[in-house]
């Protein structure tokens, strides 16, 4: 009986052994892991695993940033964010600005070699669009005539209006005059596939770096255990442009180990700083607080009461020291902000939008008490609770504390309660309007106005402030017929206006991203609404 | 014998299912969705999603469907990361922390039972003072906490190991050592008192006064029946530091299981949520059968319920 039993023991002992580590082999370095003496290497901390490396599927700036190394669009953008042809030689529009018509290099190919045609892009954009493959960013590409109706299910994939005319002619047919359309095309959803491979494995072709195909910058060649290893691709038609030699992405997610891998030399670039370490970190030179191009910001669900007075949303909104929270609780080099659109647009003479458009409020205590008072609170007396409804973390908490302060010091409001909850809870509180005042955030999707205005459309589903504007709601309408730019701009300007003045929404900084990179890092480039493109990144020595 | 193991087996699908449903029905109970995010995304996008996934369909048709799915052993796609299966997940990640957890598990019962036995033979001397002021620390510093440390003075001060990442057998050694300075530390106080006890014992003294060896006497007598609270505590301990720690594998940055365990729940990853307590629970149930099958190789006294001999 015994014998059976340690017999038993040990069979099940040894399955469990063999089951795990059979698969994988400690230490079995891959030959290509190892760079060749004198090569230019550079490693980069994208800070997570990607979720998916699947152009269409994708949302989030970590996949960018990989993709933009492995893939490239008809455009590309530069360091102002702003698009430069790429994969396209040339691009006609026409006349009523709905027709753009991109011709393509000559002698476009894979990385494997295989011809790149504009029927690879047609084939791509009508794959992010099918309604099977349920994009999240499909609505990406809704400004293309026929987009929306396909992706709905009520409209025809032959109507979706892009075609290639010819191997190297693309062209499409927009709803709308866009003029952010070749800022829309350098985005990842309008990449082109290399059909073959996605074809083979439709599920799982983006899982491997064997099958994954790209046409940009650099080639990955491997994707294991936490690291991806990208070599230049050497059918790129720009080759000579890039530099490295070999280029590493690792995926640590905690902010102090990424610190210490930087320190101790075996990260060059991270991709953010924890936040209390960026005083000390200034000190080293190595500290780079890149713009972003997004604003957070407090929303007011206006419904609720006090906040339905305007004249209490806009006391609340002057009585904040934004100077003081960026310089003593972000400390991220983040900047106060007194609108909601982030500076970074330009418009159609090249000046800055946020310039043009200037601040709406400033740092008033006096008129906040005063507005306060007008609507029945002086001192803050009778003022009823309020919560400040935030995710869970303990900057947004730090933030909302400071706010909290702010509001007791320079209002006499005593009764402000915090509230915070789990990210899916409160992204649900948020759109059941179950809070009174609850901090968001926002980044652009592209380069313009529109991106941060459309949002606030009456019933609109990031509208979680419930504020309705009948004259705001047309003039979002109207706006997407001008195809003339200044007026265009002109029409932004007072779309962002009527925002103000009822103001919603309580704008506290625009967002910035403070990475480390070490000073022998050059070349490299970093648009506000994308990743960093290390293209022709180099190591000076 | 067999039918012992095979009620046992049927009580652990019993067990296997009611997890499955608990779990199944707490995790859509949680307000908010696997496809909800700032960026509030069309409501007809939303249901191209929600169609694809399934969970259009009523709570309890999906929860059928994924019984029938977890019986064929298909643990379902992920919702988040969207490409990937759970079967993939687990099988991709699982051998990471394994690895891992089998290093810290040696390094836990050779230092533990070791520490135990030294402190337990010169009790209220030196050695025992030196052991149990080094569990007393093992029990209240936390794994981030000795990880970090380890990070600082392994890796940065005196660069010996690299600080984080996964890949090399050197790799391996300090998110190993942070991971098992718990259970070392528990592991040496659980053998020291069971040691003590048995060291009091008559067939000790009996053992003693008939001249037989000191070590064969430590070894087989004492060590031997003082053994069984580290085997039972070894189980449900081998379990769960098999599959990983969010915290350690954080830390360390090993693409690992134990992060999963955690995000999905943010995420709201119901498939990696339910595949997980699955695999969780199948694991533990496994590991305590074999803790219980090991108790009658150590102590002939103890009888599987229903083996007939």
């Amino acid at each position: 009986m015994k014998k059976y039993l340690i017999l038993v023991a040990v069979l099940l002992c040894a399955a469990i052994l063999i089951t795990g580590c059979g698969t994988e082999e400690i230490g079995g370095e891959d030959v290509t892991d190892v760079p060749v003496e004198g090569e230019m290497v550079l490693t980069y901390n994208v800070g997570t695993e990607p979720e998916t490396m699947d152009v269409h599927l994708s949302t989030g700036l970590p996949e960018a940033t990989i993709m933009l190394q492995i893939y490239e669009g008809l455009a590309r953008l530069n360091e102002d964010s702003l698009p430069d042809l790429a994969l396209a030689e040339s691009v006609d529009v026409s006349d009523d600005d709905l027709v753009y018509t991109f011709t393509l290099r000559d002698g476009l190919v894979w990385s494997n070699g295989d011809p790149l045609t504009a029927e690879d892009f047609v084939f791509s954009w009508k794959r992010a669009l099918s309604p099977e493959l349920a994009a999240d960013y499909a609505y990406m590409l809704y400004y293309i005539k026929g987009a929306e109706a396909y992706n709905v299910g009520e409209g025809s994939v032959d109507d979706v209006m892009v075609e290639a005319l010819d191997e190297k002619t693309l062209q499409v047919t927009l709803e709308a005059p866009t003029p952010f359309f070749l800022s829309l095309v350098a985005f990842k959803t309008y990449y082109p596939l290399h059909r073959p491979t996605v074809e083979a494995d439709p599920e799982g072709w983006h899982l491997s770096a064997d099958t994954i195909i790209g046409n940009g910058p650099f080639e990955m060649i491997s994707w294991d255990q936490g690291k991806m290893e990208f070599i230049p691709n050497e059918n790129y038609y720009d080759r000579d442009a890039v530099v490295l030699d070999r280029l590493y992405f690792t995926m640590i997610e905690n902010e102090s180990t990424e610190l210490t891998m930087f320190e101790t030399g075996d990260v060059d670039v991270t991709h953010t700083v924890p936040g209390p370490e960026i005083p000390r970190l200034e000190e080293t030179g190595e500290l780079h607080i890149f713009p972003e191009f997004g604003t957070y910001y407090f929303i007011f669900q206006i419904e609720k009461s006090p906040v339905d007075d305007v004249r209490v949303r806009k006391a609340l909104t002057y009585a904040i020291d934004r100077e003081a929270l960026v310089a003593n609780v972000t400390q991220g080099g983040q900047l106060p902000a007194y609108a909601f659109v982030p500076s970074g647009i330009p418009e159609h003479d090249g000046s800055d939008f946020r310039a043009n458009g200037g601040d709406y409020f400033s740092y008033d205590p006096d008129l906040a008490k005063q507005l306060l008072a007008e609507a029945g609170y002086p001192d803050g007396e009778g003022f009823p609770s309020v919560e400040i409804l935030y995710n869970t973390s303990e900057m947004h908490k730090l933030i909302a504390e400071a706010i909290q302060e702010m509001w007791k010091q320079n209002l006499g409001i005593e009764n402000v309660t915090l509230t915070n909850q789990e990210w899916g809870v409160y992204l649900n509180t948020r759109d059941e309007g179950d809070f009174t005042i609850a901090r968001a955030g926002w980044i652009g999707d592209y380069l313009d106005p529109y991106t941060f205005l459309d949002m606030w459309v009456t019933g609109g589903g990031n509208n979680n402030s419930r504020w309705s504007s009948a004259e705001y709601d047309q003039l979002l309408l109207d706006v997407r017929m001008v195809d003339d730019e200044v007026q265009r701009m002109e029409m932004m300007h007072r779309l962002e206006d009527i925002l103000m003045e009822d103001m919603p929404i309580l704008p506290i900084y625009y967002y910035t991203l403070p990475m480390m990179v070490k000073d022998y890092v050059k070349g490299y480039t970093k648009a506000a609404v994308s990743g960093i493109d290390f293209k022709s990144a180099y190591i000076a020595e | 014998m067999l039918s012992y193991l095979i009620r046992r087996l049927l009580s652990a699908l019993f067990a296997i299912w009611v997890v499955i449903t608990v779990t199944f029905f707490f995790m859509h109970a949680i307000p908010g969705g696997p496809f909800e995010t700032e960026k509030a995304i069309p409501p007809a996008i939303k249901a191209n999603i929600e169609a694809r996934y399934k969970l259009d369909q009523p709570l309890h048709i999906q929860y059928i469907d994924y019984l029938g799915n977890v019986v064929r052993g298909d643990l379902g796609p992920s919702f988040k990361y969207r490409g990937q299966t759970v079967n993939g997940i687990i099988s991709e990640r699982f051998p990471i922390s394994m690895q891992l957890g089998l290093t810290a598990f040696a390094i836990a019962i050779i230092l533990g039972v070791g520490a135990g036995i030294v402190a337990a033979l010169y009790q209220g001397r030196i050695p025992d003072y030196i052991t149990m002021f080094f569990s007393t620390i093992g029990i209240s510093v936390p794994s981030f906490i000795l990880g970090t440390l380890l990070m600082y003075y392994l890796a940065f001060k005196w660069g010996l190991l690299p600080a984080a990442m996964w890949g090399t057998p050197k790799h391996v050694l300090m998110p190993a050592i942070a991971l098992a300075g718990l259970p070392t530390a528990f592991i040496a106080r659980l053998m020291r008192s069971s040691m003590l006890d048995v060291l009091n014992q008559d067939y000790m003294k009996t053992a003693v006064s008939k001249g037989l060896a000191r070590w064969r006497i430590i070894w087989l007598h004492a060590v031997k029946n003082a053994i069984i609270p580290v085997v039972t505590y070894s189980g449900p301990l081998l379990a769960t530091i098999l599959t990983g720690s969010f915290i350690v594998e954080n830390i360390f940055a090993i693409p690992g299981l134990g992060k999963h365990f955690v995000t999905s729940i943010y995420n709201r990853d119901y498939t990696v949520i339910l595949g997980l307590t699955i695999f969780y629970s199948i694991i533990l149930i496994a590991l305590n059968m074999l803790v219980d099958l090991a108790y009658t190789l150590i102590d002939p006294r103890i009888k599987l319920m229903g083996s007939k001999e």
